[in-house]
């Protein structure tokens, strides 16, 4: 094989990662079927661990750029986790943020509302099943009695990939659909990639791929889903639910609509615009009947906020790592 | 002191590492297993809107999404003081079981399976899939595609999206079903009814007809005598989306029987500085470490847990394996780890005769699926998700929104089972320094056979796991190193 060449003159060697993850990602591939098939045929797996074997070995005695695209998923959360990516920057000719994990923190990244300290207080010592009465919590070194374990450093502050190396393409979703996934390695294939830093995606929101009409009617106030008394067959929003799809870029086919439940965002802000949860604090305000942010008085806006109960997690469920405002102020 | 480092390079990769150390005379003095990842899910629960948590809590796990999703909506039912309509909680069991269907396969045929069918002995290069593939026939292959890719459709029809579903409200689900959906999940449960049927009688010709490995089953590192641990119904039948909590004891006795809202009077969780993972065990015997028999308190869970703390399964077919699974290895309670291969097939052809029961139910394509919200106030649900019991306690704010979250998810209940058997493999095999290559399998076997989700406390899914195993002397410096799958 020739080494030299572009991808699109041999077969592309592929790797997937994973991170601060669930898995969903790795069984959003393996949701592909059969085409996984399609797959092998056109590229060559170093490694997928789902179905093949990692060889971290391997990567590490890889000349760098060996790979020629690594599909990356999770968010960075640990120093092990650092680690591998910057390793696996290093062996890739291109970087792929696969995932709202990668992309954007996901929903993992929703902990830095929080920092260290805190997520190790609520979850080793003030749990209220757990008995610890000498406040232990993990240490990055430990002497046992046989010698000593390690543990890579718990970090304070959860990163997307692209601030913890270079990234080439980023594909949303959480998880990506497998038209998604087969959009992106259709493209990698035949050499049809869009600029350095695209998202691979359509140029839509996912109320464009929504089957509820919307009739631009104004609301007055904001409902929880559960309060819905009933169903009615019309855009969530206009029934008073928050739904994220003005603001989120679309590609998924609404499926969380179809089931009659709002679109939470997990594709990520919408084509050419730079923050999801401004996007739809935006969105809100006009269906509220606030007319243009330069006539928004205070009053108006704090009867607008006082009604999002919670706006880091309803805003920026899936990508506050990613966001204007990533993080809050850290607690010492 | 020699220390031998079992690094797992793949899934486990950032998400577990082993650690054997051997004495002077160089047989195993202790082994590790340990978790390094924490995501903190209990802490940034916190201020979320309550009904955003079966989609976030989700995230927990992308293998068993549905099982958090609906832990999560039965903690919600009790926090908004709502009772489902029966249609609803008929439809969210019939998704659970498409959750099991996809789920049990993937474990057996991808995962955990290849040793048993493939060989414990085999190449390491064909205990996967693709070796089951071989060994079986091609059509095998297909089949395993197509049940799995049902499970997952079953669950999509029903819950908006498989990995993560999104129909999960407080007091219902956000969806019902139309006479086509319940003719496409008909026929494909009808389907997976004849190949969980295939599946166990595959089993017992590979594996049960074979005296070797059923003495490998029945070998002694491979036994574990802790208390077992299962959701049961009135009959104290298995039962995987609601019921109460059994305890059995190492003979098949009950030990204790409680209401999930009691939960934190009979289970404790225990906090070790080597590893992000906690440690439960029965809070009437205690913590007294890694060790099994009547006086630890620790219990396992999962399908060997389940069948262990049950009496029998629900449905016919099921029950006789059920029966057949204890007359062949020799009554209760089955204290061996690799019998949870046997118990996952059992439980998937249970699952497949629940899904026919429930979408022949006339009720299955009612629309009242939602019944209005009380008061927020404090609530605790309770499944059984495919790896073992899973608890959800939220205590919510006036406004619906999460003040304290806590959970107990399936993998936590086994980790001080997996960590021992870890340790029991490794001293069954080395002694006076020999380290075999056959190590690598047997530790292998006996952790992979929990089918254990590290991302429920960091998740894996081992397909042919590689190892590494690195020995130092005592001066720290490598004189051997054994690999596998690398």
């Amino acid at each position: 094989m020739d080494k030299g060449k572009k991808i699109s003159n041999k077969k592309p060697r592929f790797a997937f990662y994973w991170a601060a993850s669930c898995g969903g990602c790795e069984i959003a591939v393996l949701d592909i079927n059969e085409k996984i098939l399609d797959v092998i045929g056109i590229a060559d797996i170093l490694f997928w661990p789902v179905a093949m074997d990692f060889k971290y070995k391997d990567i590490k005695a890889m000349k760098d750029n060996h790979i020629d695209v690594c599909f990356f998923n999770g968010a960075i959360r640990t120093e092990e986790q650092e680690h591998i990516a910057k390793l696996l920057r290093k062996k890739s000719k291109i970087m792929v943020a696969f995932g709202a994990c990668a992309v954007g923190g996901g929903i993992p990244g929703l902990a830095n509302v929080a920092n260290k300290k805190e997520i190790f207080h609520t979850s080793y010592i003030e749990n209220p099943s757990t008995d610890n009465p000498k406040k232990t919590v993990p240490k990055t070194k430990v002497a046992v009695k046989e010698g000593t374990l390690t543990l890579p450093e718990f970090y304070d502050t959860v990163k997307t990939l692209e601030q913890t190396v270079d990234v080439d393409y980023f594909l949303p979703g959480c998880p990506p659909t497998p038209d998604q996934i087969m959009t992106a390695v259709g493209a990698i294939v035949e050499n049809k990639l869009p600029p350095k830093g695209s998202k691979i995606g359509p140029m839509k929101s996912v109320c464009d791929e929504c089957r509820f009409e919307k009739s631009e009617k104004k609301i007055t106030n904001i409902k929880r889903i559960y309060e819905l008394e009933k169903w009615e067959e019309k855009c969530l929003l206009e029934q008073g639910v928050i739904c994220l799809g003005p603001a989120t870029r679309g590609g998924c086919s609404a499926r969380c609509l179809d089931a009659n439940m709002p679109c939470t965002g997990c594709n990520g802000p919408t084509p050419n615009s730079l923050d999801q949860g401004a996007k739809m604090i935006s969105a809100l305000a006009s269906i509220l009947g606030i007319e243009g942010e330069e006539n928004m008085g205070d009053e108006d806006v704090q009867k607008l906020i006082d009604q999002v109960v919670d706006p880091v997690g309803t805003f920026y469920k899936y990508y506050l790592p990613d966001a204007i405002i990533n993080r809050r102020v850290m607690n010492k | 002191m020699k220390t031998i480092i079992i690094d797992p390079i793949t899934r486990l990769e950032g998400h577990g590492k082993i650690s054997i150390f051997l004495d002077n005379k160089g047989d195993v003095e202790n082994a590790y297993l340990q978790i390094p990842e924490l995501r903190g899910f209990e802490r940034f629960s916190q201020g979320r809107r309550a009904e955003d948590m079966p989609q976030i809590t989700s995230r927990i796990c992308g293998v068993c999404p549905v099982a958090h999703h609906f832990a999560s909506t039965k903690a919600l039912d009790a926090a908004f003081h709502v009772d489902p309509p029966s249609a609803a909680k008929k439809l969210r069991e019939l998704m659970y079981m498409g959750y099991y269907i996809y789920d049990h396969i993937l474990h057996f045929y991808y995962l955990g399976g290849p040793d048993f069918v493939v060989g414990p002995d085999a190449p390491a290069a064909q205990r996967n899939v693709i070796g089951v593939i071989e060994k079986a026939g091609i059509e095998v292959g297909k089949e395993v595609i197509k049940h799995r890719a049902y499970g997952q459709k079953i669950t999509a029809i029903l819950g908006g999206k498989a990995t993560h579903p999104v129909c999960g409200l407080p007091g219902g689900i956000s969806k019902g079903l139309n006479k086509d959906e319940v003719n496409d999940i008909e026929k494909m449960i009808s389907s997976c009814i004849d190949f969980a049927q295939f599946s166990l009688k595959l089993f017992d010709d590979i594996v049960l007809q074979n005296k070797k490995y059923v003495d490998v089953i029945l070998s002694d590192p491979y036994q574990l005598a802790t208390y077992n641990m299962g959701l049961v119904d009135k009959n104290n039948n298995v039962n995987f989306y609601d019921g109460t909590i059994r305890v059995t004891d190492q003979q098949g006795n009950e030990q204790c029987k409680f209401d999930v809202n009691e939960y934190y009077s009979h289970i404790a969780e225990h906090v070790e500085e080597w590893t992000y993972i906690k440690f439960t065990y029965l809070k009437s015997i205690g913590w007294k470490g890694l060790k099994d028999g009547r006086d630890s308190g620790i219990y396992r869970v999962g399908p060997l847990g389940r069948l262990n703390a049950a009496e029998g399964m629900a449905t016919p077919f099921a029950n006789k394996e059920y029966k057949r699974f204890y007359e062949t290895l020799g009554g209760k309670s089955v204290n061996s780890t690799l019998a949870f291969h046997w118990a996952r097939l059992i439980e998937l052809l249970y699952a497949t005769e629940r899904a026919q029961e429930l979408i022949k139910d006339p009720e299955i394509t009612s629309q009242k699926i939602r019944n209005p919200v009380g008061e927020p106030g404090e609530g605790i649900g309770v499944t059984e998700a495919a790896r073992g019991t899973l608890i959800h306690h939220y205590k919510l704010d006036k406004d619906g929104l999460i003040d304290k979250a806590n959970l107990i998810v399936a993998t936590t209940n086994n980790a001080g089972a997996i960590n021992m058997s870890v340790r029991d493999a490794a001293k069954g095999l080395i002694s006076k320094g020999n380290v075999s290559d056959g190590t690598l399998n047997m530790i292998e076997m006996a952790f992979r056979a929990y089918d254990p989700c590290f991302a429920c406390a960091t998740h894996t899914l081992p397909g042919g796991m590689p190892l590494e195993i690195n020995i130092y002397d005592h001066t720290k410096k490598l004189y051997k190193t054994i690999r596998q799958n690398l």
